[in-house]
């Protein structure tokens, strides 16, 4: 976990998005539903990061939707240890800030 | 159904404006039906129904029947430049949403007026030295408006690096 780089807001949502197996435009959904609106992936930047992180094995192309045709992927043991490192880095940053600032929340 | 073509001129840095301009046609009900080399085809519309979009990619079907699956409609390719467009009821079309991507878009551009602009080059220095071949100055010309639309991506570029410093 040390000098662990940090995740882009981008790449953690799609991560995140895909402890359940889903197809791009169901990952785009879910980000947006999980942040309340505040982040939105623009599809060009998905299909970009979509590839990095299949070449890197963090997410694995699952099947074809038999329906729809469309591509699933889903997160690999290797992208939910960088997802569990990254909630802890996230958790220290948010510590550290709560205990300097904590009397102005 | 009413159409109407139009002839415009845009340099390879010059992406953004013709894509303000494009969804400025939208906005008054004039949006892209196909694209031809600078010349554009519109088709009437309800004013603001659609988003357009256009981007450098390569050739590459996978990514457009992605884009479909995400509600957008391709709209045609002019060489490198593809375009899409988006009801806008469907919501924001965008096809970048953080600075890491709009620097990958920025890169590829680069890439291809680097490897133009140097067979330019190339072509061009061969040709000058050459006493038999009397066009070589057009490849050098050519070769020098690529390496100044070159500095001008590289430009944008910079900016966003610099705003990448402080945030994603």
């Amino acid at each position: 976990m040390p000098g662990t780089p940090a995740l882009t807001e981008a790449t953690y949502y799609i991560l995140l998005s895909l402890y359940s197996p889903r197809h791009g435009y169901g990952i785009m959904q879910q980000t947006e539903e999980l942040s309340s609106g505040r982040v939105r992936l623009a599809a060009g930047t998905l299909y970009g990061a979509l590839n990095t992180l299949c070449d890197k094995g963090w997410i694995v192309l699952k099947t074809m939707d038999e329906d729809s045709r469309r591509k699933e992927y889903l997160l690999t043991d290797k992208g939910r240890q960088v997802l569990i490192n990254e909630v802890k880095r996230l958790k220290e940053l948010a510590r550290n800030g709560e205990m300097i600032l904590g009397e102005e929340f | 159904m009413e159409r109407k073509t139009m002839s415009r001129w845009f340099w390879v840095w010059q992406f953004e404006k013709e894509e303000e301009w494009l969804n400025e046609m939208a906005a008054s009900g004039w949006v892209l039906e196909s694209v031809g080399f600078c010349r554009y085809t519109f088709v009437r519309c309800n004013p603001g129904e659609y988003t357009v979009r256009t981007e450098m990619h390569p050739y590459d079907d996978n990514y457009v029947r992605f884009m479909e699956e995400t509600g957008a409609e391709y709209i045609g390719r002019m060489m490198m430049w593809i375009y899409f467009r988006k009801k806008t009821e469907d919501g924001v079309f965008d096809l970048y949403s953080d600075i890491d991507s709009k620097i990958s878009h920025l890169d590829r551009i680069g890439k291809v007026l680097t490897g133009i602009g140097g067979a330019n080059l190339i072509i061009g220095v061969v040709n000058s030295l050459n006493p038999g071949a009397r066009l070589g100055w057009i490849n050098l010309l050519c070769a020098t408006l690529l390496m100044y639309g070159l500095g001008r991506i590289h430009g944008k570029k910079e900016a966003l690096e610099k705003e990448r410093e402080l945030h994603e």
